[in-house]
């Protein structure tokens, strides 16, 4: 596809982690912006917002294993004009400090960045404690909150960059492992832009709307169901709040159906976001891939993805569900 | 720095209008928390009429000290106190709690010039201040011509919030951080020592690494004297403990912990304003 990996179908396509993505683009946003600064609760090396500390210590606040104190201290510093980036396991930020989120920050209307990692089932063997599955829901029912997922490292690093120039609350969705690298340096990033990642050969009928790193699922799926007559287009929602509506309202348009998919409870996430809309403005029939109202578990990534129902088997089934 | 006789009569005078203001603004708006507000008269006077650094017509003046409410629901003495130094209208204080007003029920700070937090939900006011006093030192290292004033109730001193706070400025020695507990020993359930007790309370403090010094929080010279004393404190964040009395300077309010989050009836609001009139000739 154009302006994506050209490697994106080889079996040994180059991989990584947004969360490493993150890291390289918050080091890179202060770079540019000296009122960047970064808090951490002692997860600088699982978040790699260690290559940023290294390079400005004295722009780095350690606040040790207390995320409620994270969100706030960072709420304090961007009032006095500073772009905090505070980041941590999303089970505990925003997780645990979900109402210092709401009050110091979205009520307040400062300009912090919440940057929670290792989201979703596929953090793998840590477990269903480590494994947040309703970051989304929680922060996207936050006024002014921006909700950014990104698919892959190169976009996790835009997304870190473009969040740093906008003024105002962003949560950045992250996750633990490395995935396979979707996109290029020269694919475009616009926060609140949706993007067709996949188009079929073969006449249109389904669309698939994916978030975060399971877009290449998605865009698996796609391909393996085109080659069997069944065209499917894939949009990558790599902005769940505010939505492109127009991208979203027009997929639905053109197809029959929509397949959402994300690694996240099915309740109040991405596809929730979606049904919200299409049901007011373009009533479509869904088909929503996410954990269905239960905990994670430890396995491998691939072992969970299959057990919940977020692998590309799962992927195809639902596009065939809406066809039937 | 220092206070003369004159000075504090004329302090003494103020804070007793300003009680007058609490009590006309929370008769008209039916609810809101009497108790903090009024025992907090003294300390808010002094800021705002002696030690702030601070410009009622310029809220936003760059130089400015910050203060950060963090028990929001004491916001009646915050909100009489700007009046009274001229941030807004006195016959604004009339539409405390009410629709479209500038003065929330708890602060909001899009809602009013010259709040630096909005606050209400406990515990979170001291972190605030600790992130506002780290960011300035990333830009002014670490000045002695800006001070943050934070003050807290002692009910939210149960707040794990707090005391994450209160480690991380010891860790960071934060001297230009000077936090004020109204330990008024109440809370809306009870005295604090019933419901979750907070003593020694002092070498909690003393055991974060932080300057304690306790005073009466109605003595205009004590106050005065502790802000002086912690101003030249290096190396440590300062708390002042100051010993209030919840409801002061209405009988039949003081020390009674059922008048922590209600408003005076109409009745109650005219005989307090009668005794606070008394008092000043």
């Amino acid at each position: 596809m154009k302006n994506l990996n050209p490697k994106i179908f080889d079996k040994d396509i180059e991989k990584s982690s947004t969360r490493k993505g993150y890291g390289e683009g918050l080091l890179e946003a202060g770079r540019k912006n000296k009122n960047v600064v970064a808090l951490c609760a002692d997860l600088t090396h699982s978040t790699y917002t260690h290559f940023f500390a290294d390079e400005f210590p004295e722009r780095f606040i350690q606040v040790g294993v207390a995320e409620q104190n994270l969100a706030t201290v960072g709420s304090g510093m961007a009032t006095m004009g500073k772009i905090p980036f505070i980041s941590s396991y999303a089970m505990f930020s925003p997780g645990r400090n979900w109402e210092q989120i709401r009050t110091t920050i979205a009520f307040n209307n400062v300009n912090v960045k919440i940057v929670g990692s290792h989201a979703g089932v596929s953090v793998g063997s840590d477990g269903g404690t480590h494994q947040a599955i309703e970051d989304i829901a929680l922060m996207r029912v936050i006024p002014r909150m921006i909700v950014l997922s990104p698919c892959d490292a190169i976009e996790a690093k835009k997304a870190t960059i473009e969040a740093s120039k906008i003024k105002g609350p962003v949560y950045l969705r992250l996750a633990r492992n490395d995935t396979p690298i979707i996109t290029t340096e020269k694919t475009p990033f616009e926060i609140g832009k949706a993007q067709t990642v996949f188009e079929p050969k073969s006449k249109l009928q389904i669309g698939i709307i994916a978030t975060g790193p399971l877009l290449y699922g998605a865009i698996i799926s796609a391909k393996e169901l085109d080659e069997k007559g069944i065209g499917v287009k894939v949009l990558n929602l790599a902005t769940i709040k505010p939505l492109d509506e127009k991208a979203i309202i027009s997929l639905a348009k053109e197809t029959k159906g929509i397949v959402t998919v994300e690694d996240h409870q099915k309740i109040g996430g991405m596809g929730s976001a979606v049904a919200e809309l299409l049901s007011q403005k373009y009533p479509t029939k869904i088909e929503f891939i996410g954990v269905d109202n239960k905990f994670g578990q430890s396995g491998t990534p691939e072992e969970l993805l299959k057990l919940y129902g977020l692998d590309t088997n799962s992927i195809k089934k639902a596009v065939k569900n809406l066809l039937k | 720095m220092n206070l003369d006789d004159k000075k504090i009569k004329e302090l003494e005078k103020t804070a007793n209008d300003i009680r007058i203001s609490i009590i006309e603004s929370l008769v008209e708006a039916s609810s809101g928390h009497t108790a903090g507000s009024l025992g907090m008269a003294d300390i808010f006077t002094a800021l705002y009429f002696h030690i702030l650094k601070h410009n009622p017509k310029k809220p936003d003046w760059k130089d400015r000290d910050y203060l950060i409410l963090s028990n929001g629901h004491i916001c009646p003495v915050l909100y009489a106190t700007m009046a009274h130094s001229g941030y807004f209208p006195k016959k604004d204080l009339m539409t405390l709690r009410k629709l479209g007003s500038s003065l929330q029920g708890h602060p909001h700070k899009e809602w009013l010039k010259g709040l630096e937090t909005s606050s209400g939900p406990l515990g979170c006011g001291l972190s605030q201040a600790v992130g506002m006093a780290l960011a300035s030192r990333i830009d002014e290292g670490n000045s002695t011509d800006r001070f943050f004033y934070c003050l807290m109730s002692d009910g939210e001193l149960q707040e794990g919030n707090t005391w994450e706070g209160i480690m991380l400025a010891g860790k960071e020695k934060i001297s230009n951080l000077i936090a004020i507990v109204d330990r008024n020993n109440i809370q809306i359930e009870g005295t604090t020592e019933d419901v979750m007790p907070l003593e020694p309370l002092d070498e909690k403090f003393h055991s974060f690494n932080w300057h304690v010094i306790e005073i009466d929080g109605h003595n205009f010279e004590s106050i005065v004297n502790a802000v002086n004393e912690a101003k030249v404190i290096t190396e440590k964040p300062i708390v002042i403990i100051a010993y209030t009395v919840p409801g002061k300077g209405v009988k039949e309010f003081e020390r009674d912990y059922h008048w922590h989050g209600k408003a005076p009836t109409k009745e109650q609001g005219k005989r307090a304003i009668k005794e606070l009139k008394s008092k000043i000739k």
